[in-house]
């Protein structure tokens, strides 16, 4: 069973390049066939977890495979590191500095954003190393 | 499926393959083959983009022509908005109505006051929450097709209510059997459109099984008629009733202007509509209600088939506008917008997916990633497909080879050059003397 796998360079707080990575997952999960709906939910969450690692994480990568039955993505930073997951899983919880929450970042529904629209949220973290999201979403 | 019916069509004799339709095309549905650009059917939206950028005005749109008004026994003609901005400032609105209706018409009823009654049906939708939201307007047939070919996920967000087009021609065409008792079928409804993509929808709806207008007829065919008409028009005749919210419709952010809602956004320009598509489907938009997405750049007034100057046209827009009262001067037909609503509906068109089978697909997409990866990146469009990318999507295909590349191709013949010469310095044992 052939799978294809994708990397993406995630560059730290550089807001023109954020967001290409999920854009050209979407089209690419188009060009499979899979349904707008599905798209959507792996589109918007990659979307937020790639905005995270350009604003907390000090950028990284992403790391896609896309199965026939379903796509995993992995974004990993070098960052901080989260604290405290439970209490950055709350809506509206943000750690933004003001001048991203200028740009209309940092409002806190990130990772809220992640678990409603992914089929399973791994976060693998640790203060001072960084962090690894494993975003799943089935077909 | 229905067999795809397109206005935007290519003039071969005057077609020289060059690259500047494929690299235009906001849906990569043009590829040059033989020295002559090809329009792939099921991918083309009929923006006129290609028809904007020919620099050999080898794009043209398929034209009803102006006998066609010939074929009914009583002529209705229903100019667009856009018309007005066409001609000089001097002439006012009932000087081009009097002249358009001279050349041969009957009737004439102005698209303008239908697009005022839409906008009425569409503030009553806005206030209703089971509507899905932003709203996308379908006003522009172009935009409507984009969706259908390239965001499925905003099929929902369409505004399903007839145009203004067809509001108008139905309106118009009761008007008169009621009036005259004409029979229905005796009654032509003729479209005068800034645009192909006007034509496409009328003559393969979307939203309905058949259109109340019988035929288009693009601007730049009527314009000198009507330009020589104005020379003798008669002062005192007054035909024009739309108000300036209808004559609005030409610009871009006419329609949403009209609405009374500051949670609006309008856009125009088809690459910037994409823009605002990928925009909504991923969420990113808020307190947004109503999206007003125009094909052309300035809108309507920008037209493929227009005449005048954008820019020069929206000024004599605004003059008419400013002559005219805000509402039209019947006051516009209250009606439910449920009389509007569509009665078929826009399916989605997976142009873009490579193969039926999933598995299949995902095999096609990473031989495509692999070519891809080979390929210079220099988007030259020399190979006749729009850019590297689509190169390697046409081979995957099996409608391209990847010696179409003019540099893998040269890559290909150094490396057989440098074998031959190679070989050519070997001699066979039996002749080689100096051994």
């Amino acid at each position: 069973m052939s799978t294809i796998k994708l990397k993406y360079e995630i560059p730290a707080n550089d807001f023109i390049i954020a967001g290409e990575a999920s854009s050209n997952v979407k089209n690419k999960l188009t060009q499979i066939g899979v349904s707008a709906d599905i798209i959507k939910k792996a589109a918007i969450s990659m979307y937020e977890a790639e905005i995270n690692a350009v604003i907390h994480g000090n950028g990284g990568y992403a790391y896609v495979e896309i199965f026939s039955d379903k796509v995993v993505i992995k974004i990993v930073d070098s960052g901080p590191g989260i604290p405290d997951v439970e209490q950055a899983m709350q809506e509206g919880y943000s750690t933004a500095p003001d001048k991203i929450r200028e740009m209309g970042f940092g409002a806190g529904m990130g990772l809220p954003n992640m678990k409603k629209y992914a089929d399973k949220l791994e976060i693998y973290t640790e203060v001072g190393k960084g962090t690894t999201i494993i975003i799943t979403v089935n077909f | 499926m229905k067999e795809y019916f397109h206005s935007v069509n290519l003039d071969k004799d005057k077609c020289r393959g060059c690259t500047n339709c494929i690299k235009r095309c906001p849906t990569e549905a043009i590829r040059v083959r033989k020295s002559k650009a090809q329009i792939i059917n099921e991918r083309c939206i009929d923006c006129g983009e290609c028809i904007r950028v020919c620099p050999y005005h080898a794009k043209t749109a398929i034209n009803d022509g102006l006998d066609i008004i010939n074929n009914f026994k009583y002529k209705v003609v229903l100019p667009a908005p856009s018309l007005y901005g066409q001609f000089d400032k001097k002439y006012s609105r009932d000087n081009i109505l009097f002249a358009l209706k001279s050349i041969g018409f009957d009737y004439v009823f102005e698209v303008a006051k239908a697009a005022e009654i839409v906008s009425e049906a569409t503030r009553q939708l806005l206030k209703n929450n089971e509507i899905k939201k932003p709203m996308i307007s379908s006003a522009c047939p172009a935009v409507v097709r984009l969706i259908q070919v390239r965001f499925p996920g905003l099929i929902d967000n369409i505004v399903k209510l007839e145009s203004p087009m067809e509001v108008a021609a139905k309106i118009a065409k009761s008007e008169i059997h009621e009036k005259y008792n004409i029979p229905m079928d005796d009654i032509g409804a003729f479209f005068i459109s800034p645009c192909a993509a006007k034509a496409t929808s009328v003559k393969s709806p979307y939203e309905k099984q058949k259109s109340n207008v019988d035929g288009v007829i693009f601007i730049k065919d009527i314009y000198l008629k009507i330009l020589s008409a104005l020379n003798n028009v008669d002062n005192t005749k007054k035909l024009a009733e739309a108000g300036a919210d209808g004559i609005d419709w030409a610009n871009s952010g006419g329609e949403s202007g009209a609405l009374g809602t500051e949670k609006v956004l309008s856009v125009d320009g088809i690459h910037n509509v994409i823009k605002i598509f990928d925009e909504i489907e991923a969420d990113r938009l808020s307190d947004i209600e109503f999206v007003e997405a125009l094909s052309c750049t300035g809108g309507c007034l920008g037209g493929p088939l227009t005449l005048t100057n954008v820019f020069i046209a929206k000024t004599t827009q605004k003059k008419h506008m400013s002559e005219a009262s805000k509402k039209s001067i019947n006051g516009i037909y209250k009606r439910s917008y449920k009389d509007l609503v569509w009665t078929s509906n826009v399916e989605y068109k997976p142009v873009m997916k490579l193969d039926q089978n999933v598995s299949k697909a995902i095999e096609k997409l990473e031989m495509l990633e692999k070519l891809y990866e080979e390929l210079p990146g220099l988007d030259c469009g020399a190979c006749g497909s729009p850019n590297c990318r689509a190169l390697a999507e046409d081979i995957v295909r099996g409608t391209a080879n990847e010696t179409d590349c003019i540099f893998k191709l040269r890559e290909r013949i150094r490396g057989l050059a440098e074998e031959m010469v190679e070989l050519g310095g070997k001699m066979p044992p039996v002749m080689d003397r100096d051994k």
